[in-house]
C-alpha cells in the first residue's frame, strides 16, 4: 500500500508540471538555507577560529576546498543515483536533472582545484603537486566535462541526456579504478608526495565551520540543481501547452 | 495461416512525441502490405520499429519468424565487390537455402559484375545488390523501405516481379511507397495510411 | 547462428582492413612517429631514454589506439550495415560488438605488441624488462580497445566526435596506463612486476565484462 503510494508519488513526480512547481517550491527553501549555512560557516571560519600556528592565516582556503571537494564527489554519486532511475524507469525530468548536475558538480571541481592550487602555493611552493588527492580530482573535472560534452553535442536532447547517463554510470565504475590507481601511483613514486593535510589532527574547534559549510554547499547543490533542472525543462518545452498554462499563472 | 508479424498499439516517439498514431497490423504468410503516407509521416520509422532496430515506445511487435529489412542505405560495403557482400550476407544469416551468388546477380540484372566493388555501383544498382541479399539469404518477412527508390521503371518491375514470387512461396511483405502502386501478384495486397501525429501546437 | 555472425562479420572486418591496408598501418607508423619524436626532443641520452621508455611506448601505444576509433562504428552507421546487427532481434548485438572490438585489437593492438621489441630498443629499455612490457601490452591493449569502443558508441551520434572521443576516453585509460607503465618500471628496475600485471588482468576483466554491455545500450539509443 504505502509502496503503491510511493511509486504514484514516482510517477507524477516524473510529469514536467508537477516537477516544474515542485522545482519552485523548494528551491528558494534551499538557497535561503544555503545563505544562512554560508553566513554562520564563515563567520566562524573568518572570525572565532584563531589561526594555525604553523600556516598562519592561509588554512582557512580549507572551509571551502573541503566541502567543494565533498561535493564534487557527492555530487557525482548523486548524478549517477538519478543516472540509473533515468536508465532504468525512462523518466524524462530524472534525465533532465541528471545532465543538470554535471556542470553544477564540475563547478565544484574545479572550484576545489582552484583552491588547492591557490593553497598550495604558500605551502608547498608551487600552484601544482601531483598529489593523489589533486590528480584525482583533475581526472573527475575531465569526467564532468565529457558528460557535459557529449549531452551538448547531441540534437535531441532526450537522446544525448540518455547517452550521457550511460557515461555517467561507465564514470561510476571508472572513479573508483582511478582514485586507487593514482594513490598506487602516488606511492610508487615517493619522491613527489607531498600530504597535503600533514600528520596533524583537526583541532576541534575548526570543525564547526567546516560542518556548517558542508552543509551549506550541499544546499546550494541542490538549489542549483533544481534552477538549473526546471529552467532546461522549459526550454525544451517552451512550445508545449502547459508551459503556456504555467506562465500565464505566473504573468 | 500462420501470423508471422504482428504489432498492438505500437508507436515510436522521438523526443518525447509520438511519430505516428499507434499501429495494429498482423500479417500472414502469402500477404503483401503497403504502407502509404506522406513524406516525414513516419513510414520508415514503422519499418524500423517492425524490423526490431527501433523499439516501441508503447505497444509490442512481435515477430514469429526471421525478417530482412531493406532501408534506404543498401546495407553493403563499399569497398567490397558486390560477390563478396552477398557471401557476407549469406554468412551472417547462416543461410544455406538462398541462390547463389551468381544466379542472386543475375536475377537482379547485375550479371557480370560480380568482381565489381560495390562502391562502384550506381544509386540504382546499389539497391538491386540489396534485393540480391534478400534473395541469397532467404527470409519469411521482407521489410522493404521505398523499395522502389531510385530505380528504372525496369527495375521497379523487377520490385513488383520479386515481390509476387515472395508472397507466391508464402512469405510476407511489408514495403512502404509515396508515389508508385506496387503491382504484387494478382493485388492482393493490404494498404496502410499512416499518420504522422501534428506536432502539439 | 550467433557465431556464425560473429565469424562472418570478423572475416569481414579483417578483409577490410587489409583493404585499407594504408590506413590499417596508421597506429604503427604513429607509435614509431611518436619513439623517433621524442629522442629528438629530449635528448639522446640512454639514461634518461630508458627511464622514460615505458611511459613513451605506453602513451604512444594508447594514442595509436585512438585514431582508428572514429571509424570503428560510423562507416557501418552510415552504409546501414550497423542497424542490420538488430534486425530480427535473433543475433545477441552484444556478440557483434565483441567481435567488432576483438577485429579492432587485432589490427590495432597487435601490430603495436609485435613492433614494442623494436621500440623498446630504440629506447634503450632493459632488456629485462622487454618481457613484462610485452605482457603488459598483450593485457593491456585490449583494454584500450574496449574502452576505446566504448567511447566511439557514446559519440556516434554526435557530428563531430574526434575531440569528445579523446576527452571520454582519456579518464577510462589512467588506471590502464598506471598498472601497465608501473609493471614495466618495476621490471627495469629489478622487481617483480606480477602484482601490476594482476591488478591490469583485473582491469582486462572488469572491461571485457561491461564495457560491451555499455557499447551495446549506447549503439542502440544512438541508431535511434
Amino acid at each position: 500500500m504505502i509502496f503503491h503510494r510511493l511509486k504514484v508519488g514516482f510517477h507524477r513526480l516524473g510529469s514536467p508540471p508537477t516537477f516544474h512547481k515542485l522545482c519552485r517550491i523548494l528551491s528558494p527553501w534551499l538557497w535561503a538555507g544555503f545563505v544562512a549555512c554560508t553566513a554562520i560557516g564563515l563567520y566562524q571560519a573568518l572570525y572565532v577560529v584563531p589561526p594555525d600556528y604553523q600556516q598562519g592565516d592561509s588554512f582557512r582556503i580549507l572551509y571551502i576546498h573541503v566541502p567543494a571537494a565533498w561535493q564534487a564527489m557527492a555530487g557525482y554519486v548523486i548524478m549517477a543515483i538519478l543516472a540509473a532511475i533515468a536508465l532504468v524507469w525512462r523518466i524524462r525530468t530524472v534525465e533532465i536533472m541528471t545532465m543538470a548536475a554535471a556542470p553544477v558538480g564540475a563547478a565544484f571541481t574545479a572550484l576545489c582545484l582552484a583552491t588547492g592550487s591557490l593553497w598550495g602555493k604558500p605551502m608547498w611552493g608551487t600552484w601544482w603537486a601531483w598529489d593523489a588527492r589533486l590528480t584525482s580530482m583533475l581526472v573527475l573535472l575531465f569526467i564532468y566535462l565529457g558528460i557535459m560534452g557529449l549531452y551538448a553535442a547531441f540534437e535531441d536532447r532526450r537522446k544525448g541526456a540518455r547517452v550521457a547517463c550511460i557515461l555517467v554510470l561507465v564514470g561510476l565504475v571508472n572513479i573508483p579504478l582511478i582514485h586507487f590507481s593514482v594513490e598506487w601511483w602516488t606511492t610508487l613514486h615517493q619522491g613527489s608526495t607531498i600530504n597535503l593535510f600533514g600528520e596533524s589532527k583537526m583541532h576541534p574547534s575548526m570543525l564547526p565551520p567546516l560542518i556548517w559549510m558542508a552543509i551549506a554547499v550541499k544546499l546550494m547543490f541542490g538549489g542549483a540543481l533544481l534552477d538549473r533542472s526546471r529552467n532546461d525543462l522549459v526550454d525544451q518545452d517552451r512550445r508545449k501547452r502547459w508551459i503556456r498554462d504555467v506562465i500565464g499563472e505566473e504573468a | 495461416m500462420r501470423i508471422l508479424l504482428e504489432a498492438k498499439q505500437a508507436t515510436f516517439s522521438r523526443a518525447g512525441e509520438a511519430v505516428f498514431r499507434p499501429v495494429d497490423l498482423g500479417l500472414s504468410g502469402g500477404e503483401a502490405l503497403v504502407v502509404r503516407g506522406a513524406n516525414g509521416s513516419g513510414k520508415t520509422t514503422l519499418l524500423r520499429l517492425l524490423a526490431g532496430i527501433l523499439r516501441p515506445a508503447s505497444g509490442e511487435v512481435t515477430r514469429h519468424a526471421p525478417v530482412a529489412f531493406l532501408g534506404h542505405h543498401a546495407a553493403v560495403k563499399g569497398d567490397l565487390s558486390c560477390r563478396e557482400n552477398l557471401e557476407f550476407k549469406r554468412r551472417f544469416s547462416a543461410s544455406a537455402s538462398g541462390l547463389s551468388d551468381s544466379r542472386a546477380l543475375a536475377r537482379v540484372g547485375l550479371a557480370g559484375l560480380g568482381l565489381r566493388p560495390a562502391r562502384s555501383l550506381s544509386a540504382g544498382q546499389k539497391r538491386r545488390l540489396g534485393l540480391a541479399c534478400l534473395l541469397v539469404a532467404p527470409t519469411a518477412v521482407w521489410l522493404l523501405d521505398e523499395p522502389y527508390a531510385s530505380l528504372d521503371d525496369e527495375g521497379c518491375a523487377l520490385v513488383d516481379e520479386l515481390l509476387s514470387e515472395h508472397v507466391g512461396r508464402d512469405g510476407a511483405a511489408v514495403l512502404s511507397t509515396h508515389q508508385r502502386q506496387p503491382r504484387i501478384g494478382d493485388g492482393r495486397h493490404r494498404t496502410l495510411h499512416i499518420e504522422g501525429r501534428e506536432r502539439l501546437e | 547462428m550467433t557465431v556464425a555472425r560473429m565469424t562472418a562479420l570478423l572475416r569481414r572486418d579483417l578483409r577490410l582492413a587489409l583493404r585499407h591496408g594504408g590506413e590499417s598501418l596508421m597506429p604503427l607508423i604513429f607509435l614509431f612517429s611518436v619513439i623517433i619524436l621524442v629522442p629528438l626532443g629530449v635528448g639522446p641520452g640512454p639514461n634518461l631514454l630508458a627511464s622514460i621508455a615505458p611511459g613513451m611506448i605506453w602513451v604512444a601505444a594508447l594514442l595509436a589506439s585512438l585514431l582508428a576509433l572514429e571509424q570503428l562504428f560510423r562507416p557501418d552507421l552510415e552504409d546501414g550495415t550497423l542497424e542490420q546487427w538488430w534486425v530480427g532481434g535473433t543475433a545477441p548485438p552484444g556478440a557483434l560488438v565483441v567481435t567488432r572490438l576483438f577485429s579492432h585489437w587485432l589490427v590495432t593492438g597487435v601490430p603495436v605488441i609485435l613492433f614494442a621489441p623494436l621500440a623498446a630498443q630504440m629506447l634503450y629499455l632493459p632488456s629485462d624488462a622487454l618481457p613484462t612490457l610485452m605482457l603488459s601490452l598483450l593485457i593491456g591493449t585490449p583494454v584500450l580497445s574496449l574502452v576505446g569502443g566504448l567511447a566511439s558508441a557514446l559519440t556516434l551520434g554526435t557530428n563531430r566526435g574526434s575531440v569528445l572521443l579523446s576527452i571520454l576516453v582519456f579518464p577510462m585509460v589512467v588506471p590502464v596506463l598506471i598498472f601497465a607503465t608501473g609493471a614495466v618500471t618495476a621490471a627495469a628496475e629489478g622487481f617483480s612486476a606480477r602484482a601490476h600485471l594482476g591488478l591490469l588482468t583485473a582491469l582486462l576483466i572488469l572491461a571485457v565484462t561491461l564495457a560491451p554491455l555499455a557499447t551495446t545500450a549506447a549503439l542502440r539509443l544512438n541508431i535511434e
